[in-house]
């Protein structure tokens, strides 16, 4: 913020009227939401004005797609094709939660596509070549992604190289490494039925639908009642809380969705692993983002560095953690890529697995600017690059109009991402 | 320049109460061939304003800086509550109780209000952050110093310049400091804005706390500050007690128009006394 918009700022102001004695903490001008349902609806209307417009876009969007592909097909929203959609998701949008981190910062990381790939040839030499403990490989491979991206934040954060250029010497680097650690085959399968292979193809239970059915309760169930909880515990304080109506209606809204998807996974093969591990990941890293000390550190350190840093937080080691969780979580998505295409090879997380995973950072509602974001955009995202994918793939669409319709939805998402951020600058939000 | 003797002979007069929580005596510091402070002295005490003033270049922002830990001095002794400590880090400042709040406010535009209230010092609960605690110390913070914000939940990017302003300062305030330095605090305020921040340096004297005050307005000065440190050439030019001092006499020993300042000042309050 310079000068020059404070004092604009200032000088536009409106005078305040005199404040009795014991002023009440509340402004005068504060558009305070009325109680009740007609004053969600009301906020809403406000929000979607000021450029705020949350997951709505990407919903919608979704909506959109699984329409369009359903009247076209016929079977785009079948059992079996939801299914393999949830399954594949998870590789790409582990790789797009580690995108998020990243994106927090205000930075990019390029190499997390051959960090995915790296990790999945480490995994798989060790435990088909070397005859290693398949879970003491998997650990092995995202133990060095995990030093990689302490390797690129160090020269980002200490050094002070630009994390573009750091991570694009990366790209280049690692899946070189890559290279070399598959050798000259250049392919290795992986283990029938071991760890590696049983990532992207278990199915919870063996299919039974009480996995899937308790799994879709328990995620209802505990939302509701942290939500409760909460609402009660800042109505006890004197705070402002949710309404019960609005609480009633997101867990009913959320309800209706997770009971509809475990149906229509009962439908067909159950409670895919990988989804419940791409979920609850999802979950732990949005605690942790806005939760938690360290993810208020990363949001700070997003918004302005030098309050950060005022504020005593160690600005260079938040630095460093980011770019060590993104390559973590895109060597666990590399692990996952090389379960479902059955081995690790030379081509894995290349050409465009890296602009996906961004893309539906982005598409999602992440900030490419900073500061601005949450996991979930990562899942939200990944969902519509894959139905497109998806259902381009059974309409037969050849490779090169995928490749086009991705880059304009990409770019779509950007330009939404940006004109909010303007909408949002002239509302006073941004 | 006055010797020291004839500075603390004024100091001595302004304030006869207790010892001050922060002196710094004969503090100097050096940035390479420049000398930017020479042995400087400076009291605040508990309850008191200290108006610190000068031209550009005069060493304000270094003096500050050097009470802030950001440099640490080359020669002198800073004393805090009688005893001698030293201040190397910005740390050690924050850890005896100076908070200091620079002219660019360095808040994050994207956190609300209570995440930059309480960023690096969050409320936990179960080692997560404990939001309600924190929004309700918050809300109770601003209602003790009177400072009115739409809502302690919106980004800070929402907020006017003055509002920005008194959220910077009561930040200052959550760490329960016994020195608050002010750097520049209504520079870019309207009208309005000035007098609320005006009004909240006033509440920080009443609840007992030093403030540093620097700026270039002397109405300001006049209208908030009980004491006047003048800095002209990174030296002291005289310790003025508001009440009894000119606008003018404020402004020759900012200026060096008139050396002899302060030895005109104690001329007159020599005769005064007779």
């Amino acid at each position: 913020m310079t000068t020059d918009q404070t004092t604009n700022e200032a000088a536009e102001q409106a005078p305040e009227p005199a404040a009795p004695a014991a002023a009440p903490a509340v402004d005068p001008r504060l558009l305070v939401r009325e109680a009740g349902f007609a004053g969600y609806i009301a906020e809403f209307k406000r929000k979607m004005k000021s450029g705020d417009l949350g997951s709505v876009p990407v919903v919608l969007g979704l909506i959109l797609i699984g329409a369009i592909f359903q009247g076209i097909t016929g079977d785009f929203l079948n059992a079996d094709n939801l299914t393999n959609i949830t399954k594949w998701v998870a590789g790409p949008g582990l790789i797009a939660v580690g995108i998020v981190f990243v994106l927090l910062l205000g930075e990019i990381d390029l190499s997390l596509g051959s960090i995915a790939g790296v990790s999945a040839a480490i995994a798989a030499v060790l435990s088909v070549r070397s005859g290693l403990n398949e879970w003491l490989a998997c650990l092995i491979a995202i133990a060095a992604a995990v030093a990689i991206g302490a390797l690129h934040g160090f020269f980002f954060a200490k050094i002070g190289v630009p994390a573009f250029v750091v991570t694009l010497a990366g790209l280049l680097a690692w899946s070189g490494l890559q290279m070399y650690v598959l050798g000259d085959k250049g392919t290795v399968n992986v283990l029938n039925d071991g760890v590696l292979a049983n990532l992207d193809t278990y199915f919870l239970g063996d299919g039974d639908v009480a996995f899937t059915w308790g799994f879709a309760i328990l995620g209802i169930a505990l939302f509701g009642a942290g939500q409760f909880l909460d609402a009660k515990r800042r109505g006890d304080a004197g705070l402002p809380a949710r309404p019960m109506s609005e609480i009633a209606l997101r867990t009913g809204v959320l309800a209706v969705i997770g009971l509809v998807a475990a149906y229509m996974l009962n439908q067909d093969r159950g409670l895919p692993l990988p989804l419940v591990i791409f979920l609850s990941i999802v979950v732990i890293t949005d605690f942790v983002l806005r939760r938690t000390s360290y993810g208020r550190q990363i949001f700070a350190v997003g918004g302005s560095v030098e309050a950060a840093r005022r504020a005593g937080i160690n600005v260079a080691w938040v630095r460093i953690s980011v770019f060590m969780i993104s390559a973590g979580m895109a060597a666990l998505g590399g692990l996952f890529i090389a379960s479902q295409q059955g081995s690790a090879d030379k081509l894995l997380g290349s050409g465009n697995v890296l602009m996906n995973s961004i893309a539906a950072a982005v598409i999602g509602g992440t900030s490419l600017f900073g500061g601005r974001g949450k996991t979930w955009s990562a899942l939200l995202g990944i969902l519509v690059i894959q139905s497109i994918i998806t259902g381009l793939d059974l309409v037969h669409v050849n490779q090169a109009i995928q490749y086009m319709i991705t880059g304009a939805v990409l770019l779509g998402a950007v330009v939404l991402d940006s004109v909010s951020r303007r909408t949002q600058k002239s509302s006073g939000r941004g | 320049m006055p010797k020291s003797g004839g500075w603390h002979g004024t100091k001595e007069m302004v304030h006869v109460t207790g010892a001050p929580v922060l002196a710094l005596r004969g503090v100097s510091k050096r940035f390479g061939a420049v000398q930017a402070l020479t042995d400087v002295h400076l009291e605040v005490h508990a309850g008191e304003v200290v108006a610190l003033v000068g031209d550009n270049g005069a060493g304000k922002s270094t003096l500050v800086k050097t009470i802030a830990g950001v440099h640490p001095i080359d020669e002198g002794a800073i004393e805090w509550e009688g005893s001698k400590v030293a201040i190397n880090r910005p740390h050690d400042a924050q850890a005896l109780g100076v908070a200091t709040v620079y002219q660019d406010l360095a808040l994050c535009d994207n956190l609300d209000v209570v995440g930059n209230l309480f960023l690096g010092r969050e409320l936990r609960r179960f080692g997560a952050l404990d939001e309600v605690a924190m929004e309700k110390r918050a809300k109770e913070l601003l209602d003790t110093l009177s400072i009115r914000i739409p809502s302690v939940r919106i980004p800070i990017a929402a907020l006017s310049g003055g509002q920005r302003q008194v959220v910077a300062i009561a930040r200052a305030l959550v760490g329960d400091p016994k020195i608050v330095i002010l750097d520049e605090p209504t520079a870019a305020l309207g009208v309005e804005q000035t007098a609320q921040v005006l009004d909240l340096v006033e509440r920080l004297r009443d609840r007992g706390l030093g403030v540093i005050l620097i700026s270039h307005n002397m109405a300001d000065v006049k209208a908030v500050a009980d004491t006047v440190a003048v800095l002209r050439l990174g030296r002291n030019n005289g310790v003025f007690e508001v009440a009894g001092t000119s606008h003018e006499e404020i402004i020759s020993a900012i200026t060096g128009a008139t050396e002899n300042a302060v030895t005109r000042r104690q001329a007159r309050l020599a005769e005064e006394a007779k």
